[in-house]
């Protein structure tokens, strides 16, 4: 594995056991995340960017399993991790930023507790003292005063609750955080700023940023390079300025041409047919060509390899591959 | 057509002349909402209850066949003044005259009747039907209470003619089915379908794409538009994204804590905004586009708390020009240019030269 790749992720497939069948969320998904970069991973609801991202920890319980899959992070493969050693691996190396914070923090714990308590779950011998400081520093720095750590957290507006959740995902010193819809429920302005900080927190802290949303918008503010999932694949990978100048995969090009855009001067919103089909019955083939207007006859019958298809740009599409099975260096 | 100039005879003596164009005409609209507290608290503050000043003197008019985007950040006020408008609250004061109509004049029965002039769709469409009426029941519904008259034949087969228009086709296999077997986009599509059944006028859209996947919303909006120029629509479209309601708005008014600070055809307010806060509204939409990342620095702080807000201009604590007449005088709207208003103290150094 080459240095700068933090996160190597090779054929994962999260399965979900439902009353109709077995579900693959994510199917046979490989990604690369380099160390230091805000890696944007989008897709629409249901395509499994969330499963995806929670299974890179590993948090995945009930009816959902991992059957196969590779999860190279910093040097180890975590599915060979006992689960037991997983809470340790969680909050310390990798820590997670959910959508609502509301629900993701203790009603009935101040900050400060919230703080010390995973401060010392993780470093036993931290003095209280020690921890509490830590606590200052990281929240100050923040844009938190700290005289608001001693409030709870419905005291505290939206905006205020999700960077205390990024404290707590920095208390540690994460080398990872895996946001998933961080601003979804903040306001444009307030969102705005928090993006402000997740940048100036990767230049401060050199931090990789797992940044999983819906918002096409988001990714170009703030991302270096872009993943596109679809169905439980992944269509497309590559840095944002190639990936937005230049789409590879017709879902991709469709995805970003019906996002509005508020500088441009143009009169409709491209209209891409139809819906995300159903996991439990997945087209055959590249599952994106019942909608795709570029549709061959391979499309339908043979599913197209994830490689390069200019450069560190890869996608998984017929228009850019031979059915020959000869494939392009990967390099990605 | 019969039913309703009816109607609007017996209504006739609340009657108020407006100029024939606009539909809805808000004045002055206020609502607070009483903040339930403790018995001692109430005791103690008695005659005194606080109150969320959710809505606090807003004026604007609907045109016929516009669409009028009301703009805010959560807690803006906007979706209780798609509420006031169709009267679901009572206004604590203020006027909503529909088509020359004061509503708070109606009786229930008349402002009954008045509703299948007026419908709403809301954002989550799971939650606006109910999952124990199949698809055909839930758009009927409306018709059986709003048309008597028509016989059950007529009423099916209306219901399968707005099926179709909204692109559910063929509508009889969507007849029976239950809103859980149905997707995301094709449950907005009913709910759409169950608004337009009355054949109304003015429809309040209440972020009716926010829950939608980002292919699905291009559909979403086209349809609305579709359906606008079928049946003959006004919309009052409320959102909290500047970058959709420049696909639809023809004009907008972006609220604040309670209050419009400034309203004007969309394309005017977008090119020129007048208000620091449309300013660091519209700057903030992020941009599908990594070569025009946003530079410009956000105002300080969030929303204020609408029980306490701010004296003067409500945004005056977090906005860079603040000056301090800001929080002692109140601005008022200003037309500073043709049909665009604005309120703010200091707006004239942003008019283009």
């Amino acid at each position: 594995m080459a240095d700068d790749i933090l996160y190597s992720v090779r054929n994962l497939t999260v399965d979900y056991k439902t009353r109709g069948g077995i579900v693959h969320a994510v199917d046979n998904v490989s990604l690369d995340i380099r160390r230091g970069e805000i890696l944007g991973l989008v897709g629409e609801s249901g395509c499994g960017k969330s499963t995806f991202g929670k299974a890179l920890m590993r948090l995945h319980d009930g009816p959902a399993s991992i059957p196969n899959g590779e999860l190279w992070f910093d040097g180890q493969d975590l599915m060979k991790v006992p689960m037991k050693d997983m809470p340790a691996i969680r909050g310390a190396d990798i820590g997670m930023v959910f959508q609502d914070p509301m629900t993701s923090l203790n009603p009935v714990q101040s900050i400060m507790e919230h703080l010390t308590e995973t401060i010392q779950t993780h470093e036993p011998k931290v003095s209280d003292a020690a921890a509490h400081a830590r606590a200052e520093d990281l929240v100050e720095r923040l844009g938190i005063r700290h005289e608001r750590l001693k409030e709870y957290p419905h005291q505290m507006s939206g905006g205020m609750r999700q960077r205390v959740m990024i404290s707590l995902a920095l208390a540690l010193r994460a080398k990872l955080v895996i946001a998933d819809e961080p601003t979804t429920s903040l306001d444009v302005i307030v969102e705005a700023k928090f993006l402000d900080l997740l940048k100036e927190l990767q230049e401060e802290f050199n931090l990789t940023i797992l940044l999983i949303t819906h918002n096409i918008g988001v990714v170009a503010e703030v991302c270096d390079r872009v993943a596109v999932m679809y169905a439980a694949k992944m269509v497309e990978v590559g840095s944002v300025e190639a990936v937005f100048a230049d789409p590879k995969h017709p879902y991709t090009q469709g995805l970003l041409r019906s996002v509005p855009n508020i500088k441009l001067d143009e009169g409709d919103l491209y209209k891409m047919g139809g819906e995300p089909p159903s996991l439990l019955h997945p087209p055959t083939g590249c599952r994106f060509h019942p909608r795709c207007p570029k549709a061959m006859d391979i499309c339908s019958r043979e599913e197209p390899a994830f490689e390069s298809v200019a450069g560190e740009q890869l996608a998984s599409c017929w228009l850019y591959q031979k059915a020959d099975g000869k494939q392009k260096v990967t390099n990605g | 057509m019969a039913r309703k100039s009816a109607e609007t005879k017996k209504d006739s003596s609340s009657r108020i002349a407006t100029s024939g164009q606009d539909l809805v005409e808000v004045k002055n609209l206020v609502k607070h909402f009483p903040v339930s507290t403790g018995l001692i608290a109430s005791l103690v503050n008695r005659g005194n209850i606080p109150s969320v000043k959710a809505v606090d003197g807003v004026s604007f008019t609907i045109r016929r066949g516009e669409v009028f985007g009301l703009a805010g950040e959560s807690g803006s006020g906007k979706s209780t003044i798609g509420r006031l408008v169709l009267r679901l609250y009572e206004v604590t004061s203020g006027q909503v005259i529909f088509d020359g109509i004061d509503l708070k004049t109606l009786s229930a029965e008349n402002m009954r009747r008045m509703r299948s002039r007026m419908q709403i769709v809301f954002q989550d469409p799971l939650a606006s039907l109910n999952p124990r009426m199949t698809l055909g029941q839930a758009i009927e519904d409306p018709a059986q209470i709003h048309m008597p008259e028509l016989s059950s034949d007529e009423r099916h087969q209306r219901v399968l003619n707005i099926l179709h228009a909204v692109g559910m086709n063929p509508p009889e296999s969507f007849y029976n089915l239950y809103p859980h077997q149905i997707s995301g986009g094709q449950r907005q599509r009913i709910v759409l379908a169950r608004a337009l059944i009355t054949h109304p006028e003015l429809i309040i859209a209440d972020e009716p794409i926010a829950m939608a996947d980002v292919s699905v919303r291009s559909i979403l909006l086209d349809l609305m538009m579709k359906m606008k120029k079928e049946f003959d629509l006004t919309y009052l479209f409320i959102t909290h994204d500047l970058a959709t309601a420049k696909y639809v708005c023809d004009r907008i008014g972006i609220l604040y804590l309670g209050k419009m600070c400034e309203m004007g055809d969309l394309h005017e307010v977008y090119d020129h905004p007048l208000h620091p806060y449309t300013q660091a509204l519209m700057a903030a939409v992020p941009v599908p586009d990594p070569l025009q990342r946003r530079t410009t620095k956000m105002p300080e702080g969030e929303i204020p708390n609408p029980i306490n807000p701010p004296s003067g201009c409500r945004f005056h604590p977090r906005c860079p020009l603040a000056k301090e007449i800001c929080s002692q005088e109140e601005p008022v709207m200003r037309e500073l240019r043709p049909g665009h208003t604005v309120a703010c103290h200091f707006a004239e150094q942003f008019l283009p030269k």
